[in-house]
């Protein structure tokens, strides 16, 4: 009796997912959710609030994609990964888009088969100290004890920076951001480093944000961007071209609020007709998606300025200025091709 | 037919058929294992190929027991992460030891309230996830102790803070192969007179007391040696330069809370197996030597712990073995041991998985398996002994 | 002065000496009954006093249970800040499960209790018509959660996560690792050396290696091993990779229960004629299987507690779901509270289980003597 309980109760636990030689863009629709790859949590970028529901910058990403393909932003399956298990996630299927700050390198590009299909938030990383410690520039940490984020590049450039400026250091290799912030606030590093974005977001969380201070040096570049698996270039277009719609809802000045009434009339600049679907755009229905994909993207997750000013912003706590990343015409590295 | 019926009817051909269809089948799905492995490898173009152990890992390691820079080779990175390994695992025994015998003593200690605390010690700590002793004891001790600029300071030597506990390191001079030499001498007197007293005592029943008579030769003998080659040791003093202190011996707050939260959370399961052990001694066995007059120290030495020992070496040693492996969550607080180096941030560098994780396994396994064949060995060497 | 005569053998008894019964008596035999012994008393006591001055405040009379963020806490009073932990004590326990879906965890889990109680508890009236239910339950609590039939709703695994993973890893592993566990410790007495041999590889590469790499193979090496296009989720490779494990653990224990069977029996099994598989199953197993209870139990226990390593795979076990809360800005720095109340949670699941274990070997050992 008991062996035959044992035996049932083996088969129910054998539980199988799909597969993944159909088209991604099939798999999504059939199941009617995008499952997003997301981190495990970061203040801004991706951080469940009290009812359970993830936000964030990552996470808008992931709800974008869902409004251009399913016309619904909010059917977003999250899986967590760390820093060392989001390839493999992503490798393994558990879900269609790796959207986890994750620095565009070409080892990872070329060695690892996964496609970056752009850059969504230009970073550096940097290093944060207490302003108590006086310390003005990273050439002044010879000696300090640094905790650095692992299973990224981030060990690698602090190797390469403290070496090639003949210094010493104590690293302390943390999994996680809110184990490595613990350490930083309890004193057990000097200084904390990861990407100039995650510094932002750990110091924006602190009791006094104004004892802390980030050091002018950035001491790499880390272009960060969603991530799909090699093979499927639809996949990877609408992914790319998600992105790209937000930022040319930002250039055109679509946001929001105003995507519903541009969409219904028409308007001047034929370029938002056809970005919404007034005029007929070239190619859409190869990427398997409807005339609507930009309205829903704005319509209900917002062009590029909104999502980043809402959680990453100077209204947020975080209080990232946008730097780098804005539109060309305001001094920035985003360069939209056009939409034909 | 009738030949094939009695080949399955004798006991002996039918087993020598059953295991080659055994072997057939473990061949089968090995083999179809390996040949999904070659598969995807292919699909991802991948290879298996171990040269990366010999490439510079390019990372530092913040505790290091041989010389290591981020220039040295990924092999060179995981045996220090080994030995790092290796070194709590050492500590953490020793600690997990101590205190589980003090407890499971207590435990049966006729002090009723000590007893009742060693209980719900004992029932509070093995009944909560080891990973989660680590990160409390982690966050207790840098939390608590203060930053090295207001470091605790025991006579202007050793120094604690939260980046560590820090001692004079004693350097050796020229001359200090006297004192090993006498060190030595010492102890090989010690161990002579340790069984020339024992062959004395068995034969005429004298006792010498062998442990002071041994504890002065171990500690005068080099010392005289020490003063007559003029004091070849010096000691290097840790100071503050900066933002940490410089020079001598230390040990990191990570190493410390591991230490202890292994160290306490085995001392738990090491407490009841000494209990369990002491309790399976013959009640009759303690009642005797105390009807001959033995004071209950020497009924605790003589009599009742050589017979609690058969009984709890073997769960003892799973217990080690255990904290061994255990030490592997290291990981969850920076200390840089063996799945931290060569399987955590090496496997991450290189994207070698398979490799890395194979050679990480190996090393544990075969760690495991020479201390459970020596603690084999020891175990029926006790037992002929005992019986 | 007079004396009084008794017979012989009527002589009463007098009371005891004074000092030695009752409240007194009791303290000094049980705390004051040596020097040594007063000491230690004195050092517990100590002891206990500042525990309990220490902790005792900060955990409870001084500790906030209700505020919007950890600021809103150290505004209310300085001591432990509970709020993070009652107002994500959903995600504690379901992870990211629907709301409106709970109710399918709340009655699994209730079920469970029943379906469980008759292979707990030996004496229970109609146990027969439980064991049915039992055999059921597996298939009932996997379409309650899982969804997918009967017009309930499919929940993604990924949505999973808290104390409800905790006990699904944990339940799901020691089921499924009981028959593999008896059948290797069965191969590993077995008088067929290439069946022994495999079973004694398996069992001690098991327990050979950390079971933190073991996760770290099911997390990224396990879809390697499969034909290409495979694809498990996590949670089922993980829920393998525990079923290994602790299958060659009680494999160990079941073998120490096939161990203490008297030779006599086997001798008498002989005797009466039967082969190997009705010896097994009649006279090896109910006989091993009732010895190895309590070990088995202690396996369990075990096994609950190492689910939390699967945190560092990144699976939301309560230990993730407290980490990923203090990644919201509004509860950062509240990390001594959440891992206190996760390792509360233990204490008191595991402590019950050990409780449960105690019992039943005292019931055990009566049944034998």
């Amino acid at each position: 009796m008991k062996t035959k309980i044992l035996l049932a109760a083996a088969t129910a636990g054998v539980m199988f997912a799909g597969s993944v030689l159909a088209s991604t863009l099939d798999d999504v629709r059939a199941r009617g959710k995008l499952n997003c790859i997301i981190n495990t949590g970061l203040a801004g970028f991706a951080a469940p609030d009290d009812k359970g529901k993830w936000t964030g910058f990552d996470v808008d990403f992931c709800r974008a994609v869902a409004a251009a393909t399913l016309g619904d932003a909010d059917k977003v399956n999250y899986t967590t990964a760390t820093g060392k298990t989001r390839f493999t996630k992503l490798a393994a299927g558990e879900g269609e888009i790796l959207s986890r700050n994750t620095t565009w390198t070409f080892s990872r590009d070329v060695d690892l088969s996964q496609t970056f299909v752009g850059v969504s938030y230009y970073d550096g990383q940097g290093f944060m100290v207490p302003k108590a410690l006086g310390v003005k520039s990273a050439k002044g940490l010879d000696g300090a004890s640094v905790c650095i984020q692992t299973g990224t590049t981030t060990e690698l450039n602090l190797a390469e920076f403290f070496a090639g400026n003949g210094m010493k250091y104590n690293p302390v290799p943390i999994e996680t951001n809110a184990e490595a912030q613990e350490l930083y606030k309890a004193g057990r590093c000097d200084v904390y480093t990861t990407d100039a974005s995650g510094l932002y977001a750990t110091m924006s969380s602190f009791d006094n944000p104004a004892d802390h201070m980030v050091l002018p040096e950035i001491v790499s570049k880390e272009p960060l961007g969603p991530v799909v698996r090699h093979g499927d270039d639809q996949w990877a277009d609408i992914v790319a071209w998600t992105l790209k719609a937000m930022m040319a809802g930002e250039e055109l000045g679509i946001t929001s609020a105003n995507v519903k009434s541009l969409a219904g009339k028409d308007n001047k600049n034929k370029e938002i007709n056809r970005l919404l679907g007034k005029d007929p755009l070239q190619g859409i229905s190869k990427l398997g998606l409807s005339a609507d994909w930009a309205v829903n993207i704005i319509g209900q997750v917002g062009n590029y300025e909104e999502v980043f000013e809402k959680n990453l912003g100077m209204s947020t706590p975080l209080k990232i200025a946008r730097g780098m990343n804005q539109l060309y015409r305001d001094g920035g590295l985003f360069y939209i091709p056009p939409i034909k | 037919m009738s030949f094939l019926s009695n080949i399955w009817r004798n006991e002996k051909s039918r087993e020598i058929i059953v295991q080659i269809f055994v072997l057939l089948c473990i061949g089968w799905f090995l083999s179809w294992l390996i040949s999904n492995v070659d598969a995807n490898f292919k699909a991802l173009g991948k290879d298996i190929s171990f040269e990366f152990l010999f490439i510079p890992a390019g990372y530092d390691i913040n505790q290091y027991l041989i010389d290591y820079n981020n220039r040295d080779s990924h092999l060179r990175a995981g045996i220090v992460g080994l030995l790092n390994t290796g070194l709590v695992a050492v500590f953490g025994i020793i600690l997990a030891t101590v205190l589980g015998i003090s407890l499971g003593i207590i435990r049966l200690s006729k002090n009723w309230l000590a007893s009742k605390i060693a209980y719900w010690y004992i029932e509070f700590t093995r009944n909560v996830p080891i990973l989660l002793h680590i990160l409390l004891w982690h966050g207790i001790i840098i939390n608590t102790l203060p930053h090295p600029r207001k470091a605790l300071n025991l006579a202007d030597v050793t120094f604690l803070s939260n980046r560590g506990f820090y001692i004079p390191k004693p350097l050796t001079e020229n001359g200090i192969e006297l004192v090993y030499l006498f060190l030595v001498i010492a102890i090989i007197f010690s161990v002579l007179f340790f069984k020339y007293a024992k062959k004395k005592q068995d034969l005429t029943g004298v006792q010498y007391p062998v442990f002071w008579i041994n504890f002065f030769v171990l500690i005068s003998l080099p010392l005289i040696a020490f003063v007559i080659s003029g004091m070849p040791i010096s000691l290097e003093i840790p100071a503050l330069k900066g933002f940490n202190f410089r020079g001598g011996m230390h040990m990191s707050p990570e190493l410390a809370a591991l230490t202890f939260a292994l160290g306490i959370y085995t001392a738990a399961f090491i407490a009841e197996i000494v209990r369990a052990g002491i309790l399976a001694v013959d009640k009759g066995q303690r009642e005797a030597a105390e009807s001959i007059g033995l004071k209950s120290s020497k009924v605790m030495k003589l009599v009742i712990l050589p017979q609690a020992r058969r009984v709890i070496i073997p769960p003892l040693t799973s217990q080690y073995l255990n904290l061994t492996k255990n030490s592997s969550l290291a990981i969850a607080i920076g200390y840089m041991d063996l799945v931290a180096t060569l399987g955590g941030i090496s496997l991450n560098q290189t994207g070698r998985e398979m490799e890395t994780m194979v050679i990480v396994m190996l090393i544990y396994l075969s760690v495991s398996l020479s201390i459970s064949a020596f603690m084999n060995w020891y175990n029926n060497k006790v037992k002929l002994v005992g019986r | 002065m007079s004396t009084e005569m008794y017979k012989p053998g009527s002589y009463p008894n007098l009371p005891p000496p004074p000092g030695t019964v009752g409240f007194y008596g009791w303290i000094r035999n049980n705390l004051f009954s040596s020097i040594s012994n007063t000491l230690l008393t004195i050092v517990s006591v100590v002891l206990v006093y500042y525990l309990i001055d220490g902790i005792i405040g900060w955990f409870f009379f001084d500790a906030v249970f209700d505020a919007d963020s950890k600021i809103e806490c150290r505004k209310i009073n300085d001591g432990a800040c509970w709020a993070v932990i009652t107002r994500r004590v959903g995600q504690f326990v379901y992870g990211f499960y629907p709301e409106a879906e709970r109710w399918r965890i709340d009655i699994s889990f209730l079920t469970m209790f029943i379906a469980f109680a008759p292979l707990l508890y030996p004496d229970l009236p109609k146990r027969k018509w439980l064991l049915w239910f039992s055999g059921i339950f597996p298939f009932f609590a996997f379409i309650l959660i899982n969804g997918g039939f009967f017009g309930l709703a499919k929940i993604e695994y990924s949505l999973f996560g808290g104390f409800m993973l905790t006990v699904i890893l944990g339940v799901t592993g020691i089921v499924c690792s009981l028959p593999i566990g008896i059948l290797l410790a069965l191969g590993r007495q077995s008088k067929l050396t290439v069946v022994r041999t495999l079973s004694i590889c398996f069992i001690e590469f098991m327990r050979g290696v950390p079971l933190i790499t073991l996760l770290f193979v099911a997390s990224s090496m396990l879809n390697y091993f499969m034909p290409p296009g495979t694809n498990f989720s996590i949670l089922v490779r993980v829920i393998i990779m525990f079923t290994f494990f602790s299958a060659a653990y009680i494999a160990e224990v079941i073998r120490g229960g096939i161990q203490a069977i008297p030779k006599g029996q086997y001798e008498a099994a002989d005797a009466l004629g039967m082969n190997y598989w009705q010896t097994t199953r009649f006279i090896t197993l109910p006989q091993a299987l009732k010895i190895s209870i309590p070990g088995i139990m202690n396996t369990f226990i075990g096994l609950y507690k190492d689910t939390t390593l699967v945190v560092v795979i990144g699976l939301l076990d309560p230990l993730g779901i407290g980490r990923a809360a203090l990644a919201d800005t509004k509860w950062n720095g509240l990390s001594t509270e959440t891992y206190l109340f996760v390792a509360l949670f233990f204490f008191v699941s595991c402590f019950a289980m050990s409780r449960y274990s105690l019992w039943l070997e005292n019931k055990l050992n009566t049944d034998h003597k």
